[in-house]
């Protein structure tokens, strides 16, 4: 190996919408080792969700994400409702899925726009980025805000869909198909997207197990798990629709796999309104008088993966804890694979694949001792603790495997 | 030695082509914004661009060889705006006592690019490193296809090894896009000048979204305005290069001057579509597209430049 140079991306950098850092160490154009630093961005989300009313806590896990704000509250409510085993309504549901759907909309073309941006395709930025302005607009129309919708609740939603918002809606909706028409051809068909695109950053199936990915990640390297066809939430299971996969692995295919469902989410968002329209009028939010004692597990498939909510309640009005886990997590750490043996080049276009959301990741721990209020334990340590466990768990099952 | 200085200062040099090829580098923007559904900036902008970047604070970077950073930027003015007096004294037809053979202006063309390069690694930056050792990489591929064009078009010329002849040679033979070989070869001098431009497919040296801009990420303020004041002037002199070689130069009597617009739009409207329609490709792609393919299709046109067609 020669001399590596440090080329560093971040902590300030136009490929970052956050603050981030990778090192990536260089041989000439080649990546032949990186690092990520993170760090930068935490707000102790968790910490803060403990000092508010269950209630209160859905407006604080919207703002973990910018761009994928409701499935955060999604997966609370999924967690919360699992405790207190509240049954929604089912214009609730509908509601739910259809604002799931739409956020999976325009988080997707969001997506195909920074991408192209990264790769200097400039046109497709502006043009995916023009065709998203609509569906905002719509988010708008439906919840009054163009992010952070507010719109969950326990046990429903808080605004209902019309008729007449229904209709606006499918009518934006013919329309961004159109669009991702346009786009689908743009992008699958150009040459030099294939040469830019093929066969860089590729992780396999056995890469999306070994780092636990999720997402479309995962559905791109032919691993087929969406959260909601798996353990279906929502209206998910009334409806009709197909786990998109592809199992080259590449960025390219991570591309064909958020425009292809582009449609199945248009398709899943139609049904519903239809749904709807049978359903009547009706409640949009069942009556919860208390959250009993005992832990929640929620998940939902945010656009970027599984978002995965633990809520421990006492019977109090607020959580006591509250674990959250984004799909960033997971995925990030696919890039040691994506990255290394590629150019500068290719890994600019490979950490932006799995579309980071890096804010969502941002972790810290530390462990106190009760009497002495020392810090106790390095990351090292809870690290080891962490392994152990882990072992154990395995050993366990492996026996009620064997028994 | 005054009307030498004149043509140097003012007219076609540093004062004209700044001001046309902002103007140019505007039509690009707007051009672009309009694809890409935007407004685009108002008319001035270059202008504006220029004057502020000389009011910013100019920022040295204090592990960097100080001199040749700074003089990196004169260095490329000075060769882009004698290329530019060069090309436009007889592409203008304007009849001086001193025109340049075609191989300086070859060498004059590639003062900017080196320039670029020495600043980058002036400034002791990694990611200005990357783009450096990029841009080498770039003028080595291109540079080859150019010259067989250059080759093809002297020998369609009756072998006038002199610009200013070239240009002649076509006002009374006809331009020579209109024959194949021609056509190839302004095919392959548009994608030199879209490397040469570093724009879009071939501006990994810059590579906004890879390594920050690359080449010119240390450079701020009086000294970044000297980079884009050369680019400005890079904007007119290489269309209008191509419009010497291959459209027979350009005229600015009469109603000719309308017709030498279009000559120079035409070239700048190709270069600002092939650079919204494609992506940025890797440097080792773009390398096997010139040696593989631009150098295929360069060769042709040699061959065909000497069976006169």
């Amino acid at each position: 190996m020669g001399k590596k140079t440090i080329v560093p991306i971040g902590p300030y950098h136009p490929l970052l919408e956050e603050p981030e850092f990778f090192k990536l160490y260089c041989d000439g154009e080649t990546v032949v080792d990186m690092e990520w630093e993170t760090g930068y961005n935490h707000r102790g989300i968790e910490k803060i969700c403990e000092s508010k009313t269950f209630e209160q806590v859905f407006y604080v896990v919207e703002r973990i994400c910018g761009i994928c704000s409701t499935s955060h509250p999604f997966a609370y409510a999924n967690a919360v409702e699992s405790i207190g085993a509240v049954e929604i309504p089912v214009r609730a549901k509908l509601i739910r899925s259809i604002i799931g759907e739409l956020e999976r909309v325009h988080s997707h073309l969001l997506w195909v726009g920074l991408a192209g941006h990264f790769l200097g395709y400039n046109t497709v930025f502006m043009w995916a980025w023009k065709y998203r302005e609509p569906v905002l607009d719509m988010f708008e129309i439906i919840t009054g805000n163009r992010n952070s919708y507010a719109m969950f609740t326990i046990g429903g939603v808080r605004r209902d869909i019309d008729e007449n918002k229904a209709s606006q809606l499918i009518k934006v909706l013919e329309d961004v198909k159109i669009k991702t028409d346009l786009l689908v051809g743009a992008v699958m068909d150009d040459p030099v997207i294939h040469a830019r695109l093929k066969g860089v950053g590729t992780l396999t199936a056995k890469d999306i197990h070994d780092f636990g990915a999720v997402g479309p990640t995962a559905r791109a390297s032919g691993v087929d798990i969406d959260v909601r066809r798996d353990d279906p939430y929502a209206a998910y299971d009334m409806v009709n629709w197909k786990v998109i996969t592809v199992k080259e692995g590449d960025v390219f295919a991570k591309a064909e796999v958020r425009l292809l469902e582009l449609y199945e989410s248009i398709s899943i968002i139609n049904q519903c309104l239809q749904l709807l329209k049978k359903e009547k009028e009706g409640d949009i939010k069942a009556k919860v008088r208390e959250i009993p004692a005992g832990i929640g597990i929620g998940h939902a498939e945010a656009p970027r993966g599984e978002v995965f909510h633990f809520v421990k309640s006492d019977g109090g009005n607020s959580p006591v804890r509250h674990k959250i886990r984004a799909p960033s997590y997971n995925c990030i750490t696919t890039f040691r694979r994506s990255c290394i043996g590629g150019t500068i080049s290719d890994a600019a276009i490979a950490t932006a694949a799995v579309d980071p959301c890096y804010c969502c990741t941002e972790r810290m721990i530390q462990v106190y001792d009760h009497n002495s209020g020392k810090r106790t334990m390095s990351a090292a340590e809870l690290i080891k603790l962490s392994q152990q466990k882990t072992e154990e768990l395995n050993k366990q099952f492996s026996a009620k495997d064997r028994s | 030695m005054g009307i030498e200085i004149f043509y140097f200062l003012i007219f076609p040099g540093l004062l004209f082509s700044g001001i046309m090829g902002g103007f140019i580098s505007w039509v690009d923007r707007k051009i672009t914004a309009r694809v890409q559904f935007r407004q685009g900036p108002p008319l001035l902008q270059p202008l504006y661009d220029f004057v502020k970047l000389f009011a910013k604070e100019t920022i040295i970077p204090s592990n960097g060889s100080i001199t040749t950073f700074i003089l990196a930027p004169l260095f490329a003015l000075f060769g882009a705006t004698i290329s530019a007096v060069f090309i436009l004294l007889p592409v203008l037809g304007v009849e001086t006592g001193f025109t340049a053979g075609i191989i300086v202006i070859l060498y004059l063309l590639n003062i900017p690019a080196i320039s670029y390069i020495i600043g980058a690694l002036a400034s002791g930056n990694p990611l200005a490193a990357v783009g450096a050792s990029r841009e080498m990489k770039l003028i080595l591929s291109y540079e080859l296809p150019l010259i067989l064009v250059l080759i093809s078009v002297i020998i369609k010329s009756g072998m006038a090894i002199r610009f200013s002849d070239i240009v002649t040679y076509q006002l009374t033979h006809g331009a020579f896009i209109g024959s194949l070989s021609g056509i190839m070869g302004f095919v392959t001098i548009l994608m030199c000048i879209q490397a040469k431009m570093g724009l879009v497919p071939f501006d990994m040296a810059e590579g906004e979204g890879e390594i920050c801009d690359g080449i010119i990420i240390e450079f701020s303020g009086s000294i970044l305005a000297i980079f884009k004041l050369t680019k400005y002037i890079m904007f007119l002199a290489l269309p209008a290069f191509v419009s010497g070689l291959f459209f027979g130069g350009l005229s600015l009597s009469g109603i000719n001057i309308l017709w030498s617009i279009l000559k120079v739009f035409a070239v700048v409207l190709l270069i600002t579509l092939i650079r919204n329609t494609n992506p940025r490709v890797r440097i080792e792609q773009a390398m096997k597209f010139f040696w593989l393919w631009m150098n295929l299709i360069a060769v042709i046109c040699v061959i065909l430049a000497v069976l006169g067609i």
